[in-house]
């Protein structure tokens, strides 16, 4: 079993015919994803991959019948995207773009609220569901099906700890980077409800960075509502205040944020943290033993 | 990206925002003309540098240090012998503030401002709540602090509005901030109106914050900015040209600068232990596992998704600009990109650098990484190959102890 995404998963993808579209539109193919097509504005009617182009999701969706949407298109046209997909009813949206302006994001965010899609992203890696579907830019090679959710604020970061689950035998269930923005779609918290309700997915690798109060938040949310083991690393132990550490949500303001803050409120929820990085996949063979 | 705070004051300007009359000097000279220009009487000689404390700091001699020249880089001058005297201590000089760390930082402009008398201080700011997806406006009648401390003791004391994102500040909230301040009758409405035209300046620039502490309301009943600060969202400046010309290099890390234009995310640390990593949070993640093995980090340095030859040479080139450095740790985690290129390009980028001096530990994971490490341990340069991240760790250690 799995979250978000599935066999199921009809995917298209927005800027499909771009360089970027192109590439990992094919990894998900050979991955296994079900791409049923993709939205080009002005290239509708045209073949991309032997699958169709469509002028708008809409078209898409009962052209096609999609019912999710990987967004690859530039940063100044990306949060129009995500509105345009979830307007034409699909029901969840990654969106891999980097560098979306937090002003935007917040339009999104809040026109998002009157409808029922949910949003993966931005500035993430997306989802993987192991042996099921991939969509976003994951090396799919590195999973294992399995019933270890991820949730990660992170990229590489989060192919790491997939790669230490996966060499230990531990297979993964559903695997999700939140992106490392300050306004994102879904939060760890709204993620680990949805494991919660996963038969599938038996405990969970929480990978947060410093800024923000979002492992906070999850952490509340865990002592209170939770009943499978939960493993968390905060990146960031040695980061300077006021810096912005490559993602645009990863700084410590004014004192707040910081991974020592993070790190003993997960602990106090009863969430076994690691300390190293090199440690995570250890850690939950012996909370799962 | 930070600005001064004379370029916010600008920008406040154009929106109608009201603020003491006042410009720029990059010379003793200039900050006399502006006095005069002025019409003389009370003035603020203003140090701008992109740190706080300015006024409780101090202004050192760059060649010597240890040698005080001025206790305060903010004064108030009442004649044009002491606007001299202000601008020969700050102009050129180091300026250590407890937000600068004790290099501090050299002193290039000042603001001369109008003075103004003051009848009361407060508090206005507008920061994105991350957590609500929202921004949120925050005022106090607490002035002239900070407002970190405020929050932390008095809570009660900082009274907020949430702004609904495209419906901007309304008036409504801008008159409960006002009121909330104490104030009644043209001064309430005159804080109003200034709420509006401050959010108008942080929603059309997209701003990431603005500061306005103090907000000042005078003898003679007008509410002004007496001191403002503004950041703006990185990923927004390709449509502001206007705000990016405003980017004062004199306050950035000139290896930092470098590797921007190379496309790297670098940022200067105090450690041993150069760090070369693909992805931010991993490259965190890498800072932290030196700390655990008993090194610091010196550096954060993201060389992309791709770690080419040419952004690993680039990386090289910055890490070694640090003499403090002593070990350099590589760690790439190859998913879409293939580890056997990546090991390529770590050796091309070395041959074109003639060699590097230092221990190099690699480690190399995802696609391919058995033959990257073959590629490695068979060339003719002296890396040393780390199998995992914990066997890498460890190799950094004896680097550094030995």
């Amino acid at each position: 079993m799995s979250i978000l995404v599935d066999k199921s998963s009809r995917v298209i993808v927005q800027g499909f015919t771009g360089g970027e579209g192109t590439f990992h539109a094919q990894q998900m193919i050979e991955y296994g994803t079900k791409v049923v097509g993709g939205v080009t504005p002005g290239k509708g009617g045209q073949k991309h991959l032997d699958l169709p182009v469509f002028n708008t999701v809409a078209d898409a969706v009962s052209g096609a019948g999609a019912n999710v949407s990987v967004i690859f298109v530039p940063a100044g046209f990306a949060a129009d995207a995500i509105m345009e997909a979830a307007d034409a009813g699909i029901g969840l949206v990654v969106c891999i773009t980097e560098g979306i302006p937090t002003r935007d994001m917040l339009t999104v965010y809040q026109y998002l609220k009157s409808t029922n899609t949910r949003l993966i992203g931005p500035n993430c890696p997306g989802v993987i569901s192991p042996g099921r579907c991939k969509v976003g830019i994951m090396p799919g090679f590195i999973h294992k099906e399995g019933s270890v959710g991820v949730i990660s604020r992170s990229g590489t970061l989060t192919y790491e700890a997939v790669g230490q689950l996966t060499a230990l035998g531990l297979g993964q269930s559903t695997c999700i980077g939140i992106g490392g923005d300050p306004v994102i779609g879904s939060t760890f918290t709204d993620l680990l409800k949805l494991f919660r309700d996963d038969p599938g997915t038996e405990a969970v690798v929480v990978i947060g960075e410093i800024g923000g109060t979002a492992e906070e938040t999850a952490a509340a949310y865990v002592k209170e509502h939770f009943n499978k083991p939960v493993v968390a690393f905060i990146a960031g132990q040695t980061a300077p205040p006021g810096r912005r550490m490559g993602h645009a949500g990863a700084i410590i303001s004014g004192g707040k944020g910081t991974a020592a803050e993070k790190m003993a409120a997960l602990q106090a929820a009863g969430i076994t943290v690691c300390k190293s990085p090199a440690e995570i996949g250890a850690t939950i063979k012996k909370v799962m033993a | 990206m930070k600005i001064h705070e004379y370029q916010a004051k600008e920008i406040l300007r154009k929106y109608q925002v009201p603020v003491p009359d006042g410009q720029v000097a990059f010379s003793t000279e200039e900050a006399l003309q502006v006095y005069r220009q002025l019409g003389e009487g009370v003035c603020a000689v203003k140090s701008q540098i992109h740190a706080g404390g300015r006024g409780k700091g101090s202004l050192f001699d760059p060649d010597n240090p240890t040698r005080l020249i001025q206790q305060g880089g903010v004064k108030i001058a009442k004649s044009e012998q002491e606007v001299r005297v202000f601008a020969d201590n700050i102009l050129g000089n180091l300026l250590v503030t407890h937000q600068t760390g004790p290099a501090g930082r050299r002193v290039g402009r000042i603001l001369i401002e109008k003075g103004s008398k003051i009848a009361k201080e407060f508090y206005a700011g507008i920061v994105l709540d991350r957590a609500q997806a929202m921004d949120c406006f925050m005022v106090s009648t607490e002035g002239g602090v900070e407002i970190e401390k405020v929050a932390a003791q008095t809570p009660e004391k900082i009274v907020k509005a949430y702004i609904v994102p495209g419906l901007g500040l309304r008036s409504f909230q801008a008159n409960r901030l006002a009121f909330a301040l104490g104030l009644t009758g043209q001064q309430q409405k005159q804080a109003a109106k200034f709420f509006l035209a401050l959010y108008r300046a942080y929603q059309e620039t997209d701003a990431s914050l603005a500061e306005i502490n103090p907000l000042v309301l005078t003898e003679d009943e007008q509410v002004l900015a007496l001191d403002a600060k503004m950041n703006f969202d990185d990923n927004a400046l390709f449509r502001h040209p206007d705000i990016v010309e405003y980017r004062d290099l004199e306050e950035e890390d000139p290896a930092e600068i470098e590797a921007s234009k190379f496309g790297l995310n670098y940022i200067k640390l105090d450690g041993n232990v150069g760090c070369m990593v693909n992805g931010a949070g991993l490259a965190m993640a890498t800072m932290d596992m030196v700390k655990l093995a008993g090194g610091e980090p010196a550096n954060f340095l993201d060389v992309g998704g791709g770690a080419s030859a040419e952004t690993v040479e680039s990386g090289f080139r910055i890490i070694l600009q640090d003499p403090n450095v002593r070990a350099i740790l590589i760690n790439i985690f190859g998913g879409i990109v293939r580890c056997d290129r990546v090991a390529n390009g770590v050796i091309e980028a070395v041959r074109t650098l003639g060699g590097v001096n230092i221990p190099v530990i690699i480690r190399l994971a995802g696609t391919n990484a058995e033959e990257a490490a073959q590629i490695l341990e068979t060339s003719s340069l002296k890396f040393q190959v780390a199998r995992d991240f914990q066997d890498a760790a460890r190799k950094v250690t004896e680097a550094v102890l030995n």
